[in-house]
């Protein structure tokens, strides 16, 4: 970025010098004959979806706008970290922000990314996934263009277990009882990761950890019956040896070299397991989110990333149409094409791209989308995870027998969080 | 310097080389008040205050309730602890190892430079390559540890709090020892080899030598070492950073203040985090300047 702009700049120079006149037309954010450059932050994509949808989306512009992605690390957390620490200095070098589903309450709060309005707003929300158009809001305000979303589903081995269990005591039940491959994947490392399946345990059980900004809800008997489910798992015969510090990797890892029976996991675990573990592949089956309580359907969890335009930027007007284009249909179907992520909108779930990116289960991912719990908007954000993942890491400390205390524990910590009180 | 130094006995010449050395000294005096005087201010300005970067219309001032949140928490003591173990810890393991290397440094006879120099590379590897390297060591899906003999194939080395340690502990040791190696042969050289002789003529053993000869004139260069890797050990963050996150109960206060001021962004608590971090350096440095009486430029002509 830097090197170019000053390349440009003495190219400029000299081409003004060799032109008596100067009249050279050099690109710059600030000239107005020129295409107008935007800088994208967003977290890198191993497929080229990026560069594909940013170089497509220049070109369509017709010399309006040029997009230069800017990559951020894969880790969630150290995303955020590059992010806030521009958009805390006030840096108008960036125009569009990828932002994870998580994010969008704090950003907002802190006036770091700027309200959607009119038609673009009806435009980038057209056929979106309700529960996902949640996840870009923020006080009744859309903050950002839904791009991709993802789910997860429970995979299974076809072979060693006929029909898929539908609820977690009787997974953990069928797993503690196999002779081989008796053990689940899941992610309960201290990280964002186990925040998510935390999340989505309380969800299904049918209380939420927040049912507004700063109203702590998790009803006790639900919350302690998916505290449950998470005691059972890890201080049962049905526990990965290294449980505590699993992510969806060492999860994919685990299933690929055919130790677990089952794993609640990405959508990327399929495509992985076909090129990296074809045995494995073959015979591997998914079905929904297991339930945590058998009469209530599940509510699996829900991630993605939604685009939005920084309050710092130089260019925010053709930044909401760079967006909305990054975000649109075609965009969304090069997503899932070359990276394998999930459309946000429902439309696109009967098109060719979804369905051979997805061999049989594009229905089924679509089902969980809609039915996700995704996990609670708010400003405070980072604490209440914080909260919930010290409150219940290792995974091993809840006594199935008796969730009381750590319910106790895991209320007050979130209590305090959403006040922000405390350190975490 | 002034208390070793009577001022009745000051001569002119002396106080000529101070005001010389104050002239030498004056630019990075004043680099290092720009550089490190204003953010510590600053730190201790914000500490003071409600600051969270997320919810920037309810800045308000504080007084001294951050300290006392901070104070108050288990986690905060927690921590101390965490840091303070794996402070005297380390030191402790890289002294006694640090000393056997440089008496091999010392006295060895061919290839100097080369045992000196392959001494060094383990400090010359960045902290998070090493710590990345000894985690996957570790590892149970990737690392060869749990193919050694005597050692559990599905030992989960990071699922435990004293085994995390361990690793963390085994990394540090590696990583540093060699700089206190160097910091105490830098004392080791300083001893006359007459002194030694003498001994030997009056039938002193090696043990003798080492604790009547080496340690006594050996005290400066030894506390200095103490001091620096103290004063480093403290602040630990990389390490425990990559390999558990601080979960398991093995966070370091470093981890703390990250996670107040980076992941929650909240400024006020992080910095009173940060400056309380700042007070226990300046103490342990106290205590080794006063107590022990590290005396940093013993050795110097006229000091």
């Amino acid at each position: 970025m830097k090197t170019g702009g000053t390349i440009r700049a003495l190219i400029c120079l000299a081409a003004a010098a060799l032109t008596a006149t100067g009249l050279v037309a050099c690109g710059g954010s600030s000239d107005e004959s020129g295409p107008r450059e935007l800088t994208f932050f967003v977290a890198i994509q191993p497929g080229g979806t990026i560069e594909e949808v940013s170089k497509r989306c220049s070109e369509e512009s017709e010399g309006k706008y040029t997009i230069t992605p800017e990559f951020l690390p894969t880790d969630a957390s150290q995303q955020r970290e590059q992010l806030v620490r521009r958009l805390g200095a006030e840096d108008s070098s960036i125009d569009i922000v990828g932002m994870d589903v998580i994010w969008t309450g704090e950003f907002a709060n802190a006036g770091w990314v700027e309200p959607w309005t009119g038609a673009l707003k009806n435009q980038v929300t057209e056929k979106v996934f309700p529960n996902v158009i949640e996840t870009a809001s923020f006080e009744k305000k859309l903050y950002a263009a839904p791009f991709n979303t993802n789910t997860q589903l429970l995979w299974y081995r076809k072979d060693l277990v006929k029909k898929p269990p539908k609820t977690w005591d009787e997974m953990i039940e069928v797993a503690e009882g196999l002779k081989e491959a008796g053990s689940i994947q899941v992610q309960a490392n201290r990280y964002e990761g186990y925040m998510v399946f935390v999340n989505a345990l309380i969800e299904s059980a049918g209380t939420e950890i927040l049912s507004g900004p700063e109203e702590v809800d998790l009803e006790q008997g639900p919350t302690e019956k998916a505290l449950q489910v998470i005691g059972k798992l890890a201080n049962g015969g049905a526990a990965p040896p290294s449980l505590s510090t699993s992510d969806e990797d060492t999860a994919r890892l685990g299933f690929e070299a055919g130790e677990s029976a089952f794993m609640t996991n990405y959508t990327f675990a399929y495509g992985s397991a076909q090129e990296e573990a074809p045995d494995i592949g073959k015979v591997m089956g998914f079905a929904r989110f297991p339930r945590v309580d058998a009469s209530k359907p599940s509510k699996p969890p829900l991630g993605g990333f939604n685009l939005a335009v920084s309050s710092y930027s130089e260019n925010k007007d053709v930044a909401f149409e760079a967006a909305a284009c990054l975000a649109n249909d075609t965009s969304q179907k090069t997503a899932v094409e070359l990276d394998g992520l999930p459309p946000s909108r429902s439309d696109l779930y009967t098109d060719k791209a979804v369905t051979e990116a997805y061999p049989g289960f594009a229905g089924l991912v679509k089902e969980s989308i809609e039915a996700s719990g995704p996990r609670p908007t708010t400003p405070a954000y980072q604490d209440v995870t914080l909260a919930v993942q010290r409150a219940l890491h290792p995974p091993d400390k809840i006594d199935p027998e008796d969730t009381e205390s750590i319910y106790d524990e895991l209320k007050s910590n979130v209590e305090d969080a959403v006040k922000r009180e405390g350190l975490l | 310097m002034e208390a070793s130094t009577p001022p009745a006995k000051t001569s002119s010449r002396t106080r000529s080389e101070r005001k010389l050395a104050w002239m030498l000294c004056a630019p990075a005096v004043v680099a290092m008040l720009l550089v490190t005087a204003y953010p510590i201010a600053y730190a201790v300005v914000l500490s003071l205050q409600n600051v969270d970067l997320r919810f920037p219309d309810e800045n308000s001032f504080a007084g001294l309730s951050n300290y006392v949140t901070v104070l108050t928490s288990s986690l905060w003591w927690t921590d101390i602890f965490n840091t303070v173990f794996l402070m005297v810890t380390t030191v402790a393991i890289e002294l006694v190892l640090g000393m056997a290397i440089a008496l091999v440094m010392h006295r060895a006879i061919f290839g100097r430079g080369v045992v000196r120099t392959s001494v060094l590379i383990p400090y010359g590897i960045i902290t998070v390559v090493a710590a990345f390297a000894w985690q996957f060591a570790f590892a149970p899906e990737t690392g060869f540890v749990n193919n050694l003999p005597l050692i559990s194939d599905e030992m989960d080395w990071f699922g435990g709090r004293f085994s995390s340690f361990a690793v963390i502990i085994m990394a540090e040791v590696w990583k540093t020892t060699p700089f206190m190696a160097l910091l105490l042969l830098a004392g080791l050289v300083t001893i006359d080899d007459q002194l030694y002789e003498a001994a030997r003529v009056d039938g002193a053993s090696a043990w003798q030598r080492f604790t009547r000869i080496t340690l006594p004139l050996m005290k400066p260069a030894i506390l200095v070492a103490l001091l620096f890797r103290t004063l480093d050990a403290f602040r630990v963050f990389d390490t425990i950073f990559i390999m558990t996150r601080g979960a398991l109960e093995t966070e370091s206060v470093s981890i703390l203040g990250y996670n107040q001021l980076i992941s929650r962004l909240n400024l006020g608590l992080g910095s009173a985090v940060s400056v309380l971090i700042f007070l226990c350096v300046f103490l342990i440095a106290f205590v080794f300047v006063r107590g022990f009486g590290a005396k940093l430029d013993e050795g110097r002509p006229g000091g």
